[in-house]
């Protein structure tokens, strides 16, 4: 994984309540065995008005110019925000991969939904949440500025803008710490590989039924 | 201090605390399926390492699979006496190059590492969260976890089930661990008894009507009380199914008879003084008596109707006999924005009727509603009756190899073939529709599944998410329909 280091960008605001994964990846492309190539079919239902494949080059069909990510003024946008309960539904982390893949950095929203929220940093992708006052403010801004943008600082737990003040945010002590050293946790984990043996011999005595061995 | 049934699972498999305060949590059971492993394998792979402990691991191919049987292999369909055919044995093959080589990773990738699978023509196969408790390899006391959302089903029996993502799979595998910081309490309480006709299905969906699709987010939903001490093991597995639409990624139901007499002779449940030895350890998996919840829901069973989802997402329900809501009226404008676009994606107007909506195609099928007790509950409604000529497929898919065998056992088959209803190959299916099942765009379903969101069933498909008997009533009826008053003569 790569260091998650603070970035200034464009934000494109995504105006819908739950948002679900489904939506955000239709299961068409998860027939792909990889973990990236997913950017072109980021919100595909949404971003085309015809029903995308896999393996498709996306250039040419049919753009929804409505929609959010269809307007010129938010290419090249590396935050998005949204509104509560984002990323429900299907546990599928194509849904990270394709918002990274796409250009994606940061999600903001006033609430995620659990699965999603956690397949996030596994991959390098920051989720905040914000209170929906504040979500609220930013979607304002986005409608009054042009090329809106913000400074997402993880180091100071801050989201910054021009002629206001810092917006700062909570975020897990642990996630954050990987965030920022682009850590394996397979690695950490396996730091702690004497408890976990001595957990499971432990536990094999206790309950050796559930160590039946699977043929 | 008292504790509740979450509360225990999770102690009982604690390894580590650590000061930032997370924990490391045992991993006692791992499914696999094809679509979310071929890039946690590929990690392993790519990092030089090995699975921790290969036999805590079970796999079976189910989103993908084909569920059309070849002709000449279905069962007759003249009414003569049904002999009873291989199960599964003449399934199509998967003509979708794509599918094809996910299933072929998935074959490829537990032969490498020595995991056990149940290959595509294999009576055994199934969608995962059937097979793991129809064979015993999921059981009460365990941490469950698979690469998949409605992992949340096994919890039903007094585990510790959850969905994960693609790497924390490959986490699991690597570590037998997962990395996670404890959840909150949430009871879920459906006081007295339910109205015959109405199921587990539906006590799930009108739980989530009433708490949202966020109402369990952060926490473990425990359901208790009469209404759900009544549910069948397959019914109580539908409702913690469930439980993940509710925004929880783990529902669990206490341990009782029901629950032992279900794993008794199961082929990976313990058997002579092992059995003995952990349906004494089994019966602990409840909460004690004045155990502290964070949130507490009450329902009334008796009150609970036949329930239809309406919208784009599971919480937009409403009992058969209630008129469609109104955005207007709504007072939170996040919501009312949702509904008018729900709306406008299902073609349907606020203040009609379900009853007025033609179901195009009826799905009976899905981890939510594809075992046994399901199905005899829809062959109940369509023995002796015919699909409407308004709709344009009618399809029953089993849940397993081994409930399709059972069900053609039971005649049930040809109860749904006399009807017109298409008797599948188990698999996933028009659940989310990654094979060739699926809808037309603009075509209403009738489904037994558990997500109607906007192109989940197919590309402009309209999802309605009901019970068993309901999709089977709608399909006679040619329209949505209350089953309290359709029940066919015992
Ligand atoms: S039946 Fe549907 S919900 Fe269940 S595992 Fe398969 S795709 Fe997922």
């Amino acid at each position: 994984m790569n260091k998650f280091e603070s970035f200034d960008g464009l934000v494109a605001p995504l105006d819908r309540a739950n948002v679900d994964t489904d939506q955000i990846i239709p299961k068409q492309f998860l027939k792909s065995i990889k973990r990236t190539g997913f950017g072109p079919n980021l919100f595909d239902e949404w971003r085309y008005e015809d029903e995308g494949q896999p393996g498709q080059d996306c250039s040419n069909r049919p753009i929804n110019t409505d929609f959010i990510l269809n307007q010129p003024r938010y290419k090249g946008a590396e935050v998005l925000i949204t509104r509560r309960n984002f990323g429900c539904g299907s546990s599928r982390e194509h849904a990270p991969w394709s918002l990274l893949d796409f250009g994606f950095k940061a999600v903001i929203a006033p609430s995620f939904a659990d699965i999603f929220f956690n397949n996030c940093f596994k991959n390098g992708l920051l989720p905040i949440v914000l209170s929906e006052e504040n979500v609220e403010v930013l979607f304002q801004a986005t409608k009054s500025e042009e090329d809106f943008s913000l400074t997402v600082n993880l180091e100071g737990q801050v989201i910054s803008r021009k002629g206001a003040e810092d917006i700062p945010f909570e975020v897990d002590e642990f996630r954050k710490y990987c965030l920022i050293n682009g850590l394996d946790d397979i690695g950490l984990t396996l730091k702690d590989a004497d408890a976990i043996k001595a957990f499971e011999s432990q536990s094999r005595q206790q309950s050796p039924w559930m160590f039946d061995v699977i043929k | 201090m008292a504790k509740t049934l979450y509360d225990k699972l999770w102690q009982a498999h604690l390894v580590k605390e650590r000061d930032d305060g997370t924990a490391l949590i045992y991993i006692d059971r791992h499914l696999i399926h094809e679509v979310t492993s071929p890039q946690a394998f590929e990690g392993l792979r790519l990092a030089g390492r090995k699975p921790w402990r290969i036999d805590a691991n079970i796999a079976t191919p189910d989103h993908n699979v084909p569920t059309t049987i070849e002709a000449g292999d279905e069962p007759d369909s003249g009414g003569a006496s049904s002999v009873s055919k291989p199960a599964i044995s003449k399934r199509s093959e998967i003509t979708d190059p794509i599918s094809k080589i996910q299933v072929q990773t998935l074959d490829d990738n537990c032969e490498e590492f020595g995991i056990v699978e149940f290959k595509v023509n294999d009576t055994r196969q199934g969608i995962v969260h059937v097979i793991g408790p129809e064979q015993g390899a999921t059981l009460p006391g365990m941490t469950i976890v698979c690469g998949d959302s409605h992992t949340s089903t096994h919890g039903a029996y007094g585990s510790l089930a959850q969905g994960i993502g693609t790497s924390e799979v490959e986490h699991v595998l690597a570590t037998q661990c997962l990395i996670q910081k404890k959840m909150k309490n949430m009871l879920i309480k459906v006081d007295g008894k339910l109205q015959s006709g109405v199921t587990a299905k539906d006590v799930a969906l009108a739980i989530i009507g009433r708490i949202g699709t966020a109402g369990g987010t952060g926490h473990a939903i425990e359901f208790a009380g009469e209404a759900i001490e009544g549910l069948s093991m397959e019914g109580r597995m539908t409702l913690c199914n469930m439980a993940i639409e509710g925004g929880a990624r783990s529902g669990m139901i206490a341990v009782d008879d029901v629950t032992i007499d279900y794993f008794k002779g199961r082929s990976y449940a313990p058997k002579g003084d092992l059995w003995t030895q952990s349906v004494a350890a089994w019966r602990e998996f409840k909460s004690d008596e004045g155990a502290h919840f964070d949130k507490v829901i009450h329902l009334e069973g008796s009150g609970i109707a036949p329930q239809v989802s309406w919208g784009t997402s599971p919480e937009m329900v409403i009992g058969i006999d209630e008129l469609l809501p109104d955005p207007e009226t709504e007072s939170d404008p996040v919501k009312a924005d949702g509904m008018r676009r729900a709306y406008t994606y299902m073609g349907m107007e606020p203040g009609k009727k379900m009853s007025d909506v033609v179901p195009d195609r009826v799905f009976i099928g899905s981890c939510t509603n594809s075992r046994i007790e399901d199905l005899r509950a829809a062959a109940e409604i369509a023995k002796d009756q015919k699909v409407s000529d308004k709709v344009t497929q009618a399809m029953v898919v089993p849940g397993s190899g081994l409930v399709k065998k059972q069900a053609e056992e039971e005649g049930l088959d040809q109860v749904f073939i006399d009807a017109g209803f298409e008797w599948r190959a188990p698999g996933c299916s028009m659940c989310l529709a990654m094979n060739a099942d699926r809808l037309g765009e603009g075509e209403h379903c009738a489904s037994t599944s558990n997500r109607n969101f906007e192109g989940r069933q197919g590309y402009g498909g309209r999802t309605h998410l009901v019970s068993p008997a309901m999709a089977a009533a709608a399909a006679i009826a040619g329209h949505f329909v209350d089953v309290r008053e359709v029940a066919n003569d015992e």
